[in-house]
């Protein structure tokens, strides 16, 4: 399992379409358009994405699913992260996957069809301290007889403007919880627009204040752990994605710039720093299609270490490859209109959601340095 | 395979393993790393010893014809007694290049005077080989060798010189590439190769001192050295063919090696047990916060190098830069080890700024091999000469 990568037929047809379909519905002057618009997605787009099944695919068969595993989701993900799509895909992805883990079963069959259909959910996980430690949560909810009562904030909640429904984090009475939260439930003065380094995601704050929701709202078990380790393995995917990207969009320059009468790709001193960028892309999606094929069939320990080695090696190498596309575009890099600053706004987003490379690594020391192997 | 053989296979399997636990020598002087980084007599003789007593055990050359002193069985047994040595960590087999190079090319193409005169002697260690390919103005350029070799009755008459002859003061043979014309109608077709001996008049041997205090690299200059007219192997200007299939053995693109192991290999794993030992600062390295950070990411690196080879089977995983993985592969790696071995030193205080010192733990190997790591990101094309390469090739970058 340690050096084990398996791709199927399955994956390989969806690498393919998703290619396609990523190149086809989001060129960057897409991307761009998108920026400027509320909900930062295409209604057209998503409602392709639904006709090919994209939303079913980790739905179990009884819920009307296709019943695949989280690996078959990494190639989509990974092509719109080298498109930087704009897209609650992500957001509803790990939902579902909360949903699957933790949820009731009538939950389970009243929102897993609805999703299948086209129903944009997210999660709510994360709060204002920027802890990466999910179980450190400030949000309250009390009960009272059939209800829960719920205050404090929850932040970086990707698509709520849109979503049907929350899978929101809470403390209840001192053990974390997960519930969802209808977002209908919600006033609207509640949710509250963020400002995210990347442009192109759609983040938000909400504010838990005086709402309640009936007890079965609340998930059957905390999955918390589960989710976090879905939101590793489809944000490493992106980002594997995000660097091929920003390789391209660097290649076309330095094949294209030229300065003292000399194609600037011909200087070693971009030449040999864009090369580190080929060989980190090539790492990081080694580790991400191991961390997949781990995440459905390693053992816990095999899947925490892959999962975070993922997100270690995706972090540290987008956040590279962003910072080294701005300066190798000289001065038009620094302005707006250059693209290198999407990938880069793009590559700091991710690096810092779910824990950044040395927080990883931090994590992983104890994993690999000391227990018996 | 059957259950019988299979069994078979782990009956030789424990009897190996017995074997080298039982016979596994420990010197009470550092072994080199290699074939290239033998300097003194003592490491040179307790190596031939050992090799000897491998091959004696018929631990060597079992897949080789039993009638040149080969141990005539199938492969899979010397893939067998080759893996439980580098598992047991012995210490290599030192004539690397009769066994892996010269010898398997012997097999392959010698004549039947040859393949008798040689085989042999290269598995008992008795006749060390040396390779005569590189040549002090052209590195890198193979084809372009200038050491000239001049037919003269029974005799060749060599005048020049070769580099990085590894073994080459305590070789009895070399396997040397010349240059017998030069107007042929390219580079190419006037080389010759010749199975040549060294103990002849005019061959003269100059052992380099390296970066680590070491010797085990000669330079070789032939002043009108004579060599018989049979030792050639092939005609007058197949040379470039004959060192294209020594190459291929060499770099294992082609089966056939004697078997054991060429080098001490130093790996993470050896890192990481060496963490445990070392001391920094009054504790084991292991302890300290900020060389774990720095061991969790080199085994992040690490375990992404093992699993590009694992990637590399999905052509479709690969299909954007078919190239990347595999011609990346020695710039990787290499920079790997220099940097981990490096980092090695960092783990030991004080004694990081010791040399070779059988008192200190670790006994000063890894500074040993650090310093040694360069040759693998210098020889073969160096690094930077790699990434111009990838960012060209793989990248389509214009040329620098």
């Amino acid at each position: 399992m340690e050096n084990l990568i398996e791709f199927s037929e399955e994956q390989s047809l969806l690498l393919d379409t998703a290619m396609d379909f990523c190149s086809t519905h989001s060129p960057m002057g897409k991307v761009r358009s998108q920026i400027d618009e509320a909900r930062g997605f295409d209604a057209d787009q998503w409602n392709a994405m639904v006709e090919l099944g994209w939303l079913s695919i980790i739905i179990p068969e009884s819920h009307g699913g296709i019943g695949l595993g989280m690996a078959d989701v990494v190639p989509i993900i990974e092509c719109m992260g080298r498109q930087l799509m704009g897209s609650p895909f992500l957001a509803t992805t790990l939902a579902s996957h909360a949903l699957i883990q933790g949820g009731t079963t009538d939950q389970k069959n009243e929102w897993l069809t609805k999703i299948s259909g086209g129903a944009i959910v997210t999660v709510a996980l994360q709060e204002e301290s920027g802890d990466w430690n999910l179980q450190n949560l400030s949000a309250k909810a009390t009960r009272t007889g059939d209800n829960i009562t719920l205050s404090g904030k929850k932040t970086f909640v990707l698509d709520a403007l849109e979503a049907e429904l929350i899978i929101a984090s809470v403390d209840l009475d001192g053990e974390a919880a997960l519930l969802c939260l209808e977002t209908n439930k919600i006033p609207g003065a509640q949710i509250i627009r963020e400002d995210v380094i990347d442009e192109t995601r759609r983040c938000f704050e909400i504010s838990l204040d005086g709402i309640t929701v009936p007890v079965t709202a609340l998930f059957e078990t905390n999955c918390l752990d589960s989710i976090e380790q879905a939101a590793l393995l489809l944000l490493s995917a992106e980002m594997a994605g995000g660097i091929a990207g920003t390789l391209n969009i660097i290649i076309e320059y330095l094949n294209t710039r030229k300065q003292f009468d000399r194609l600037i790709g011909s200087y070693q001193a971009l030449k040999h720093p864009t090369v580190d960028i080929l060989l980190g892309l090539e790492a990081c999606r080694s580790h991400v299609y191991h961390a997949a094929t781990a995440f459905d069939h390693g053992s816990a320990k095999e899947r925490e270490v892959a999962l975070r080695m993922a997100k270690a090696s995706a972090s540290e190498h987008f956040a590279f490859a962003g910072d080294r596309a701005v300066q190798f575009h000289g001065g038009f890099g620094f302005t707006y209109e250059c693209d290198a600053q999407l990938y880069l706004r793009r590559a700091l987003w991710s690096q810092y959601q779910y824990g950044d490379e040395k927080y990883h690594r931090l994590k992983l020391a104890p994993l690999l340095l000391d227990e018996p192997s | 395979m059957s259950d019988q053989s299979s069994k078979d296979l782990e009956e030789f399997r424990a009897e190996v393993s017995s074997w080298l636990r039982t016979n596994q020598p420990s010197p009470d002087f550092l072994l080199p790393e290699s074939f290239m980084e033998v300097g003194t007599d003592q490491q040179f003789e307790f190596l031939c010893s050992w090799q000897q007593k491998i091959y004696e055990a018929g631990y060597l050359g079992m897949a080789w014809p039993e009638e040149y002193g080969g141990g005539g069985m199938p492969q899979v047994y010397q893939d067998i007694a080759t893996a439980e040595m580098a598992k047991l960590r012995v210490p290599f087999v030192l004539n690397t290049i009769g066994l892996n190079w010269a010898g398997p090319l012997i097999l392959h193409r010698g004549t039947e005077q040859e393949k008798k005169k040689y085989i042999k002697g290269i598995l008992s260690a008795e006749d060390i080989w040396c390779q005569g390919f590189s040549e002090p103005d052209h590195g890198s350029d193979l084809g372009n060798a200038q050491c000239r070799a001049a037919r003269d009755g029974d005799d060749y008459v060599i005048n020049g010189s070769k580099i990085w002859t590894s073994l080459g003061s305590y070789a009895k043979y070399m396997i040397l590439l010349a240059r017998t014309s030069t107007g042929g109608k390219n580079k190419y077709a006037g080389l010759s190769f010749f199975l040549s001996p060294m103990d002849v008049a005019g061959i003269e041997v100059q052992p380099i001192k390296k970066l680590t205090n070491e010797f085990g690299f000669c330079q070789t200059h032939f002043i009108d050295a004579r060599i018989p007219a049979d030792c050639i192997m092939g005609a007058e200007g197949e040379g470039w063919q004959v060192a294209m299939a020594t190459l291929m053995f060499e770099r294992g693109a082609a089966g056939g090696q004697a078997g054991g192991m060429s080098f001490m290999d130093l790996n993470m794993g050896d890192v990481l047990e060496f963490s445990r030992r070392a001391m920094r600062a009054g504790k084991p390295a292991i302890e300290d916060p900020l060389i774990r950070d720095e061991l969790v990411q080199m085994l992040i690196e690490d375990r992404g190098n093992l699993l590009m080879n694992a990637r590399q089977k999905f052509p479709a995983l690969t299909s954007e830069r078919p190239g990347a993985i595999a011609m990346s592969g020695k710039v990787r790696s290499t920079e790997l080890k220099r940097r981990f071995t490096k980092f090695a030193l960092s783990m030991q205080g004080a004694n990081g700024g010791r040399f070779v010192s059988p008192g200190i733990v670790g006994s000063g190997k890894w500074q040993r091999s650090y310093f040694n790591s360069f040759s693998a990101t210098i020889g073969g094309g160096t690094s930077q000469i790699q990434k111009n390469i990838l960012g060209e090739r793989v990248l389509g970058l214009p040329k620098s």
